[in-house]
C-alpha cells in the first residue's frame, strides 16, 4: 500500500517526493541571514503593484511560477494546485489560480497551512490520485497588518514578544519519481495536528499560544513512528519565534524530554532579530513555507541534514474573536522530510 | 461546546503561569523616559508654536486655537513622510497622547483606506482608530459640562 496509517494521526508514504522549490521574499527577508536562500527578492514591498494585496498574490504566482519552471514542467503538468494563506476568504490563493487556471484545493488553518498542504498532497499522490501536486503558501507584511493590526502609518509600540509577519511565498511541486531520475527529497510522512487551545489570549504573544500544539503534534508524531527526537537532524517549528521556542524547550522539559538540542524555528531563522527590529521573530503563512522552500531545502540537499520534522503552527482566531473575548485555538501539522 | 468560560485544567494554568513568568519584560523605565522625553519635546514645540502667536499679538487664550491647528498639520505631515510611526514607536504614549498623535490616528487610516476608494476606503474607515476616542472623549466632555453647570452655574 502506498499509504500507511499509523497511529490515529500520522500517515506514512512510500514514493512521494520534492520535484522542485521555489522562495520569494521581500527586501526584509532578504537583508536577513537566509536571503541567499531565496530564489528571488522583491526591492520593495508593493514591488509596483497597486496595494499590498495585489502584491501579495503576485508573489505567490511567481514562486509557484518559479517552481514549476525549476522543475521543467510547464503549468499544465501541474494535476492540482494546493495552499492558502491569511487573508480573508483566501484572496490571494483564489486570486493567483486565476492567473495558473489549474485546479485548485484552497486551505486554511493560519501560519499552519503549509504543512497542512503537504501532508495532503502527499496523501492524494501516495494515494494514486494526481501526479504532480503544487503546494505553496504566502503572507505579506503590509496586508497582514491592514487585516489583523493597525494602518500601517500609525505609530504604536511592540510588545517584546510581538510577532512580524514575513513578506514571502514559498512553494513544493510534489511528484512521483521513476527509478531513472535521480534521488530526490522525499516526503516521508505526515502528522496532522488538532486543535489545542490552553487558554492564551494575547495576539501579540502568539508563541505561548501555539507551543503547546505545537508540543501535541510533535509528541505524537514521534509516539506514533516509535521515533525518538534523536532521529530528526533538525526539528523545524514554523513560527513560534524566540519566546515560543524557549517555552516548547521548557514544556518537553517538564514532560521528561529534552528536545531543545533539535529545535529551531522558521520565524527565528528568517531574520536577525535584534539587529532587524522583529522582536519575537518572523510569522505568516509565508514565513515556514519560504524558509522550508529556500534554506531548509537547501541544506538537505547539501546533506547537511538527512531528516528534517517541519511543524508549522498556526494561531486560528479573528480580529473578532479577539475582540469578543475568546481565547487562541492553535494548530500543528508534522511532516517529515528526508534525503538519504 | 467550548466557549470562552471554558474550564482551564490544572495543566493549562500551570503553562500561562510559566509563561507569565518566563515572558520578556517590557523595557519599563526606558519606555517611560522616552516617553517623558519625546513627549516633553513635541510639547515644548507646541509650546514655542504658541509664544509665537503671542508675539504677534495673540492672548494666550486666542493662540490656542492655532497652536492646535499647526501642531496637527504637523502631526499629519510627519505622518505622511512616514515618519511619525517612528516617533510613537519610540516614544509610546509620548508620541500618541499630544495632537499630533490624534493627527497620526486620522491621517494614517485616510493613507492606508485610499486602496478601498474614497466613500467605502477613507470615507468609512477615517475614524476606526479615533472613532473610540472621539465618543468616549465627547461623552466625558459632556458629563464634566454637566457637573460644572450643575456646582458652579455657568454653562
Amino acid at each position: 500500500m502506498a499509504i500507511k496509517r499509523l497511529g490515529t494521526s500520522t500517515y506514512q508514504f512510500d514514493n512521494v517526493h520534492i520535484i522542485s522549490t521555489a522562495a520569494v521574499g521581500g527586501p526584509k527577508e532578504g537583508q536577513g541571514p537566509l536571503g541567499a536562500d531565496f530564489d528571488r527578492i522583491w526591492p520593495s514591498e508593493l514591488n509596483d503593484y497597486d496595494s499590498f494585496e495585489t502584491a501579495e498574490r503576485h508573489l505567490l504566482f511567481e514562486s509557484q511560477t518559479l517552481a514549476v519552471e525549476k522543475a521543467k514542467q510547464s503549468w499544465d503538468n501541474i494535476d492540482l494546485v494546493m495552499g492558502g494563506d491569511l487573508l480573508d476568504q483566501l484572496a490571494t490563493t483564489n486570486f493567483a489560480a486565476r492567473e495558473h487556471q489549474r485546479p485548485l484545493i484552497g486551505l486554511f488553518s493560519a501560519c499552519a497551512v503549509f504543512t497542512e498542504g503537504l501532508g495532503l498532497g502527499a496523501m492524494t499522490i501516495a494515494g494514486g490520485g494526481p501526479h504532480g501536486v503544487l503546494v505553496s503558501a504566502a503572507s505579506h507584511h503590509m496586508a497582514a497588518e491592514r487585516q489583523f493590526r493597525f494602518p500601517i502609518e500609525l505609530g504604536y509600540q511592540r510588545t517584546p514578544t510581538a510577532a512580524w509577519t514575513a513578506t514571502a511565498a514559498g512553494t513544493c511541486l510534489l511528484g512521483r519519481v521513476n527509478e531513472d531520475h535521480p534521488e530526490r527529497v522525499r516526503v516521508e510522512s505526515v502528522t496532522f495536528g488538532r486543535v489545542v487551545d490552553w487558554g492564551s489570549k494575547d495576539p501579540n504573544d502568539m508563541g505561548t499560544a501555539m507551543a503547546p500544539a505545537a508540543f501535541d503534534t510533535i509528541r505524537r508524531h514521534l509516539e506514533e513512528t516509535g521515533r525518538s527526537i534523536d532521529d530528526y537532524d533538525r526539528v523545524y517549528t514554523g513560527d513560534l519565534g524566540v519566546f515560543g521556542l524557549q517555552i516548547l524547550s521548557r514544556l518537553a522539559q517538564k514532560n521528561g524530554l529534552s528536545w531543545e538540542a533539535h529545535l529551531d524555528d522558521c520565524g527565528r531563522a528568517l531574520y536577525a532579530i535584534k539587529e532587524q527590529d522583529v522582536h519575537n521573530g518572523g510569522s505568516g503563512a509565508g514565513c515556514s513555507a519560504s524558509v522550508f522552500s529556500g534554506f531548509i531545502y537547501h541544506r538537505m540537499k547539501k546533506r547537511q541534514w538527512h531528516k528534517v520534522l517541519l511543524v508549522a503552527t498556526g494561531a486560528l482566531f479573528s480580529p473578532t474573536t479577539y475582540q469578543q473575548g475568546e481565547s487562541i485555538p492553535c494548530i500543528a501539522h508534522a511532516v517529515s522530510v528526508e534525503y538519504p | 461546546m467550548a466557549t470562552k468560560s471554558q474550564h482551564q485544567t490544572d495543566e493549562m494554568q500551570e503553562y500561562q503561569k510559566m509563561a507569565q513568568e518566563m515572558r520578556p519584560k517590557k523595557p519599563l523605565l526606558k519606555n517611560v523616559l522616552l516617553a517623558f522625553f519625546i513627549g516633553g519635546f513635541i510639547s515644548e514645540v507646541g509650546q514655542g508654536v504658541q509664544w509665537f502667536f503671542m508675539q504677534h499679538g495673540m492672548s494666550a487664550k486666542e493662540a490656542t486655537s492655532p497652536v492646535t491647528v499647526v501642531m496637527i498639520g504637523l502631526g499629519a505631515l510627519l505622518t505622511g513622510l512616514g515618519w511619525y510611526d517612528r516617533v510613537v514607536k519610540y516614544g509610546g504614549m509620548g508620541g500618541s497622547l499630544p495632537v499630533t498623535g490624534f493627527a497620526n490616528a486620522m491621517v494614517a487610516p485616510a493613507m492606508e483606506f485610499r486602496t478601498e476608494g474614497l466613500v467605502l476606503g477613507v470615507g468609512a474607515k477615517l475614524f476606526t482608530v479615533a472613532g473610540p476616542v472621539l465618543a468616549y472623549g465627547l461623552a466625558a466632555a459632556f458629563v464634566v459640562g454637566l457637573i460644572r453647570w450643575l456646582v458652579t452655574g455657568v454653562a
